[in-house]
């Protein structure tokens, strides 16, 4: 099965611009070892949700807003797409992401198979 | 049987409905032909042929491919003269561990648990948790496809999440327990019954006989916590009406547990390996069922249970304790340091210490207190005759 991993973080969470740059690259490397690891398949970090635009429409006309679909204090910042066995393994993965200790939280949902 | 057959088949549905037919085959052949020589595995065999000819009918038959390395061999072994119950392992245990995943709500955990491990009908269900049978029925379908979709497996956690894994199996099956012993005493045997379940299934964990001492030594005292519907308190009890063969048995789990991890109730156990809260209270309540209860000792457990929880209602009742052991002076210390202001038993229990120590005046306004929180109409009547007392 596939997994999408999704990373949220949280501006209740740990400010990791406050971090110091030894700190900093520690993360960065754990993030590069998920991506990395077997099973793997893809991955990306986000801009922060304040550079989104968001796009409707309606009766065929584009409607375009600033900002992202949903406000909330939670913002997607990234994903991994994972395959696995089952779901176990997905938990495993996702809770070797930083974000999911530093205040923010992993979303698991399996991709539909097709 | 059901266990077997989901563990087959991969598929909570399709193992229950072959496992009613199979059961309508065998009212139907077995009084034809008699009884089989194995009747659990004939029944299991019965079930899974069944099952298998139904995928195949199935237009989603490739989608289940694990059934395809299941070739007709087994439908041939029935005649087998080897063939016996012990063809099929028992696969409850692996049954659990999916019912009570942690990525399923835990209403869905105990409903699952009850319905595929319990074999209680939705319907019984429903009227034990007092929702409509509609409402139950959803539950029950939403968990199932959440298994399959999210791909939650139907097996026993590796060793290094076996303990974090544990930890909602155990909550199921207590909590079922607690659903009885408010009143519904057919849920409390059932949980007593998944109890020793777990406890043959994984004989060496001390956890699983804590709960299972745990839920003996508690329900023992079933027959004597109410008196013409008033809650009657453990020191009040009739003596008369506890369970002694079933204390004995709570007993006997708790030594189990105790032997098995080395250090007394509630030590480190082994290494990596979170605390043991079951073990604990069963202690607790083993030593609350003595003849004369040892309130230091009680309140010594309560302290460990407290660092282990860090439950300020844990140390409320450490305090009780200390009340007991120490004198109300000590207990009345312990108590001031709790936040818990909301909660009418801490108020409650001031007032007695305060009473205790004639400080009346204080222990007027602490019940007065006590009565304001209380919802229960025993509990208010209990209070306000404590009150009139004073």
């Amino acid at each position: 099965m596939t997994y999408m991993l999704q990373i949220f973080s949280s501006d209740a969470g740990v400010e990791f611009d406050s971090l110091t740059e030894d700190e900093q690259n520690a993360i960065h490397g754990e993030y590069l070892a998920i991506s990395n690891a077997p099973g793997v398949t893809a991955g990306a970090q986000l801009e922060p949700a304040t550079t989104a635009t968001t796009v409707r429409v309606q009766d065929g006309q584009t409607l375009t807003t600033d900002g992202p679909f949903v406000e909330t204090k939670e913002a997607l910042g990234g994903y991994y797409l994972f395959d696995a066995g089952d779901v176990d393994a997905a938990i495993e993965l996702a809770a070797r992401i930083p974000a999911a200790r530093m205040g923010g939280a992993v979303e698991v949902r399996p991709v539909v198979q097709r | 049987m059901l266990a077997a057959l989901i563990g087959f088949l991969g598929d909570f549905d399709l193992a229950e409905e072959a496992t009613q037919e199979a059961f309508a085959v065998a009212a139907d052949r077995w009084q034809r032909d008699g009884i089989p020589a194995h009747p659990g595995a004939w029944l299991v065999t019965t079930a899974r042929n069944l099952a298998i000819d139904r995928i195949r009918r199935d237009r989603t038959f490739a989608a289940k491919a694990r059934l395809l390395a299941v070739p007709e061999a087994v439908e041939d072994t029935m005649d087998d003269p080897t063939f016996d119950d012990s063809a099929f392992p028992d696969e409850r245990l692996e049954l659990v561990f999916t019912c009570c995943h942690p990525a399923l709500a835990t209403e869905a955990q105990v409903a699952l648990t009850l319905r595929t491990l319990g074999g209680l009908t939705t319907t019984e269900i429903a009227r034990a948790f007092l929702v409509p049978e509609a409402t139950m029925a959803q539950r029950l379908v939403r968990a199932k496809k959440k298994i399959k979709a999210a791909g939650i497996p139907f097996r026993v956690p590796r060793d290094h999440l076996l303990p974090e894994r544990l930890v909602p199996v155990l909550a199921v099956v207590y909590l079922i327990f607690n659903e009885g012993y408010g009143g519904r005493g057919d849920l409390s045997a059932e949980a007593i019954r998944l109890g020793r379940a777990l406890a043959d299934l994984m004989p060496d964990e001390p956890e699983v006989h804590g709960l299972l001492a745990l839920m003996l030594l508690l329900d023992a005292r079933r027959d004597a916590r109410f008196r013409d519907g008033e809650l009657v308190l453990l020191e009040d009890q009739d003596r008369v009406l506890w369970d002694r063969e079933q204390i004995e048995a709570g007993r006997v789990s708790l030594e189990r547990a105790s032997a098995l991890q080395g250090n007394g109730p509630g030590g480190p156990g082994r290494p990596g390996r979170p605390g043991r809260p079951y073990v604990l209270q069963a202690a607790i309540a083993s030593l609350h069922a003595a003849d004369t209860r040892d309130w230091a000792r009680i309140a010594a457990l309560y302290g460990e249970l407290a660092r282990l929880t860090r439950s300020p209602v844990v140390e409320l009742n450490g305090a009780v304790a200390l009340a007991e052991a120490a004198g109300p002076e000590a207990g009345l210390e312990a108590l001031d340091r709790l936040e818990l202001d909301d909660y009418h038993y801490l108020h409650a229990a001031r007032a007695d210490f305060l009473r205790r120590l004639g400080r009346t005046d204080e222990a007027r306004v602490a019940y007065e207190r006590a009565l304001e929180l209380a919802h229960s109409a025993p509990e208010q009547r209990f209070l306000a005759r404590r009150l009139a007392e004073l």
